[in-house]
C-alpha cells in the first residue's frame, strides 16, 4: 500500500497556457512534480493538461480561474488537492503602451493582470504555506520593473510593484520553510512578443526560462536574471542619472 | 516570404500563416479560397507550397492522449516525429514507422503516407492510423478504417489535398531497448542485390545502398542493411541500466551552401566507391548494436544537409516498379543514371509492400531513390527516368517529386479517379491546392 507520502509533491502553475508556464511546468514534472495547471480559458487548459499528461506521465490537473476575479481566489484556492509544494506565477499582461495612454480602463487592466491580482494570490499562498511550514512561490517579473521607460511604462511599473512585493513577502520568510523567488526573463521568444525584433544575445526561449525556474526551486534562488547578461544591463540602466536617463529612448 | 521544401527547389514567395491551435484551422479554411497545410517542410519539392495561403501546423504540437493497454497515440498533427522518439522511446515505445529523418510531423507523414526499412512487413504509416480528424470546407470531419473510409484513404497520402489534418491516433509498438541488432550484407551486383533484398524479408527493417554510378558487370552493386529491435539481454552488461536512452538532438550543421563544383561526377564516383569497398570488407560478420538515431536517421547527424548541393538546390527522384518488371525496369534506370555520370552518395534500393491510400506511392516491389543536384541536363535525364517508369508499370513519390508531369502522374496512380471524385464530395477541390496540385493537375 502506497503511504500518502509517497505521491509525488505538487507544483501549482498560474498562467499555464503561457508558453513560459508550460516550459515551467515540464521542468517541474521531469524533477518529479505532479502538476496543478490553472488558466483562464478552460479549453486551452485542458489541452496543456492533456499534452503534459502524456508528455511527463505525471498525475495533471486542471483549474480554470481569472487571476483578476480575487472574489474566485478563495475557492479555487480550496480546490488545490493537495496544497501545492511550489506555486509559479506566469500571470501578467504587457497589453499596448499606446492604448494604455490613451486609455486609463486598458492600463487599469494591465495593472490588475500583472501586479495586483497576482499578488493578492500569491501573498494567500504564501499565508497558508506559512501556516504549513513550507512551500516555496515563484513569481515570474520583469527586467521591465527595473527602471520605468516611456516605452512600456505601464506594463513596467505593474512589475516593480510586483517584483517589490515579491521582495516583501522573501524578507518576510526569511528563515522560515516559505521561499519566494523572483525570475526575471529579460527577452523571450514567446507568442506575447512574436513580431517584435529581438536582440539574440538578450533573448532566451521559453524553455531556458523553464529550467531557470526549476533551479531557482532547487536551490532557493533569491533574485534570477534568466541570462546573467541582463544583470549588468540594467545595473547601468539604473545607475544612469534621472536627467541623462529622461531624454533616453531605449 | 519565400519558401521551398528541403530540396530547395523550387522557391516561391508564400504568404506563411500560423495554426497555433487545431481550431484555428477551421477559421483559416473560411477565409481562404485555396490553401495548403504545411509541416516540418521536409517534402522535397512543392507539396507544401501555395502562394496565397501556406498553412503551418509547427504550432499544433500538443499529445492529446495515450494509452499503455493499446499503445494508441493520439496528438495534434504538428506534433514532431522526434519528439514522439523522445517522449515515448524510454517507456519502451517505439513508432510503428518512422522515415529517413525525424524531422517530420505526424501530419506530414501522413499526407505523404511516409514508408520505412519495415514497409515489406508492416505497411506504411498509414496503415497504422486508426482515426483522423480533418477540417474541411464542410467542418471537422473524423475519419478512420470504418467511418468515412474514402475520405480516409483519399487523405492518407493524399498530400494534404483533401483537408487539414488536425489530430490523428495512431499505434506504437513496444520495444525493450532503444538499439537496433543491424549487420550488412554486400551484392556484388543488381541481381544479386534484389534476391539479398527478397531472401531478408524476415527482418523487421531493410534497406539497401547502391552504387548509382557502377557499370556492368558490378552495376548495381549494393550494401544491405538488415536490422531489428535489439532485446534487454543483447546489451551488453554496461547499457543495461539504462537500456533506452534517446537522441541528444544535437547535430552538426552545413554552414554554408558548397560551391556546386564540390560535387561532380567524379567526386561522387570516388566517394561511391570507397564506401562500397569499405562497406563490402565489414559485411559479412554477425549483428552489430547500434542506437536508432544512425539506425534510422543517419542524416539528421548533419543538419542542413541540403546545402551540400549548393545554391541551386536539388531534386530527389524516387520512384517504385512492381515486382514483375523491377529486375529489366531498375537495370535501365541504372544504365541511364551511369550514363549520364550523374549520381548521388544517398541512393537507395528497397523492396515495398502494397500502399494504403488512393495516392499512396508504395506498391509491392522495389523502390530506388536518389538524389540530384539541379543544373543543366538534370531535367532531361529526369524525363528519361519517367519514360522507364512508365514503360515498367511504375510511378513516382509525391513528396520528393517537383518536375513530373501530369500525364506521368496519371498513368502511374491508377486510383487517382477515385481520389478526385472523394475530393471533390468533400468539398476539398479547388479549395485545398499546392504548387504540386497545380503542377500535376490533381
Amino acid at each position: 500500500m502506497a503511504d500518502e507520502t509517497d505521491a509525488p509533491p505538487a507544483a501549482l502553475i498560474l498562467g499555464a497556457t503561457s508558453d513560459i508556464g508550460r516550459a515551467a511546468a515540464q521542468q517541474l514534472a521531469a524533477a518529479g512534480y505532479a502538476l496543478q495547471l490553472a488558466g483562464r480559458r478552460a479549453d486551452a487548459v485542458q489541452r496543456e493538461r492533456d499534452d503534459l499528461a502524456v508528455r511527463t506521465g505525471q498525475p495533471v490537473t486542471m483549474h480554470v480561474l481569472d487571476v483578476t476575479d480575487s472574489a474566485a481566489h478563495a475557492a479555487f484556492l480550496e480546490g488545490l488537492d493537495p496544497l501545492p509544494e511550489v506555486a509559479v506565477c506566469v500571470v501578467g499582461t504587457m497589453g499596448d503602451q499606446a492604448e494604455n495612454e490613451r486609455d486609463p480602463a486598458k492600463a487599469a487592466q494591465v495593472i490588475a493582470a500583472t501586479y495586483t491580482a497576482p499578488a493578492q494570490l500569491l501573498g494567500e499562498l504564501a499565508n497558508r504555506f506559512a501556516a504549513r511550514g513550507h512551500g516555496t512561490i515563484v513569481g515570474v517579473s520583469s527586467v521591465a520593473g527595473d527602471r520605468g521607460r516611456a516605452t512600456n511604462y505601464v506594463y513596467g511599473s505593474a512589475k516593480a510593484g510586483f517584483t517589490a512585493f515579491l521582495s516583501g513577502l522573501r524578507n518576510r520568510f526569511a528563515g522560515t520553510g516559505v521561499h519566494v523567488a523572483t525570475i526575471k526573463p529579460g527577452f523571450v521568444r514567446t507568442r506575447m512578443t512574436e513580431g517584435l525584433k529581438l536582440p539574440g544575445l538578450l533573448t532566451a526561449s521559453p524553455d531556458r526560462v523553464g529550467r531557470s525556474i526549476h533551479e531557482a526551486v532547487a536551490k532557493r534562488r533569491d533574485v534570477v536574471y534568466v541570462l546573467p547578461v541582463w544583470r549588468l544591463v540594467m545595473l547601468i540602466i539604473r545607475a544612469i542619472p534621472e536627467p541623462v536617463f529622461k531624454r533616453l529612448r531605449l | 516570404m519565400m519558401l521551398s521544401g528541403w530540396g530547395r527547389y523550387p522557391v516561391l514567395d508564400c504568404r506563411l500563416h500560423a495554426c497555433p491551435v487545431p481550431d484555428a484551422a477551421e477559421d483559416a479554411i473560411a477565409g481562404a479560397t485555396s490553401l495548403i497545410a504545411r509541416g516540418n517542410g521536409r517534402a522535397y519539392g512543392d507539396a507544401a507550397l501555395n502562394p496565397t495561403h501556406t498553412l503551418s501546423m509547427l504550432g499544433s504540437d500538443r499529445f492529446a492522449g495515450f494509452d499503455p493497454e493499446t499503445g494508441v497515440l493520439t496528438c495534434e498533427a504538428g506534433v514532431m516525429l522526434s519528439e514522439i522518439l523522445r517522449v515515448f522511446v524510454p517507456r519502451g515505445w517505439f513508432p510503428p514507422v518512422v522515415p529517413g529523418t525525424k524531422l517530420v510531423t505526424v501530419g506530414g507523414m501522413i499526407a505523404a503516407d511516409v514508408h520505412g526499412k519495415n514497409h515489406h512487413r508492416d505497411g506504411s504509416f498509414g496503415a497504422h492510423v486508426t482515426q483522423l480528424e480533418l477540417a474541411t470546407p464542410d467542418g471537422v470531419v473524423t475519419c478512420s478504417p470504418d467511418t468515412n473510409a474514402e475520405l480516409f484513404a483519399a487523405t492518407i497520402g493524399g498530400m494534404g489535398l483533401t483537408g487539414v489534418i488536425l489530430r490523428a491516433s495512431f499505434r506504437l509498438v513496444p520495444v525493450e531497448t532503444a538499439y537496433m541488432m543491424s549487420e550488412t550484407r554486400a551484392a556484388g551486383d543488381l541481381a544479386t542485390a534484389m534476391a539479398l533484398l527478397a531472401e531478408s524479408d524476415a527482418w523487421p527493417y531493410t534497406v539497401a545502398w547502391i552504387d548509382c554510378l557502377a557499370s556492368a558487370p558490378a552495376r548495381g552493386r549494393s550494401l544491405i542493411h538488415r536490422g531489428r529491435h535489439a532485446t534487454h539481454a543483447e546489451l551488453p552488461r554496461g547499457r543495461r541500466e539504462a537500456p533506452r536512452p534517446v537522441h541528444d538532438g544535437k547535430g552538426v550543421r552545413v554552414p554554408f551552401d558548397m560551391p556546386g563544383a564540390a560535387l561532380n561526377g567524379l567526386t561522387v564516383r570516388s566517394f561511391n566507391a570507397a564506401y562500397y569497398a569499405r562497406g563490402r570488407a565489414a559485411s559479412g560478420g554477425g549483428p552489430e548494436l547500434v542506437h536508432y538515431d544512425p539506425f534510422f536517421f543517419p542524416l539528421d547527424g548533419i543538419l542542413a544537409w541540403n546545402r551540400l548541393y549548393g545554391r541551386w538546390g536539388f531534386v530527389q527522384y524516387q520512384c517504385v516498379l512492381p515486382d514483375t518488371a523491377s529486375a529489366a525496369g531498375l537495370a535501365a534506370l541504372l544504365d541511364r543514371i551511369a550514363a549520364a555520370g550523374q549520381g548521388s552518395f544517398l541512393a537507395v534500393l528497397k523492396r515495398l509492400g502494397p500502399g494504403s491510400g488512393f495516392l499512396s506511392f508504395p506498391i509491392a516491389g522495389y523502390t530506388l531513390a536518389l538524389d540530384f543536384p539541379v543544373r543543366a541536363g538534370t531535367f532531361a535525364l529526369l524525363d528519361d527516368l519517367d519514360t522507364i517508369v512508365a514503360q515498367h508499370g511504375g510511378r513516382v513519390y509525391l513528396a520528393k517529386d517537383a518536375r513530373t508531369v501530369p500525364r506521368r502522374f496519371a498513368a502511374g496512380y491508377p486510383e487517382l479517379d477515385r481520389f478526385r471524385r472523394v475530393r471533390a464530395q468533400a468539398g476539398a477541390a479547388g479549395r485545398f491546392e499546392s504548387l504540386l496540385s497545380r503542377r500535376l493537375e490533381v
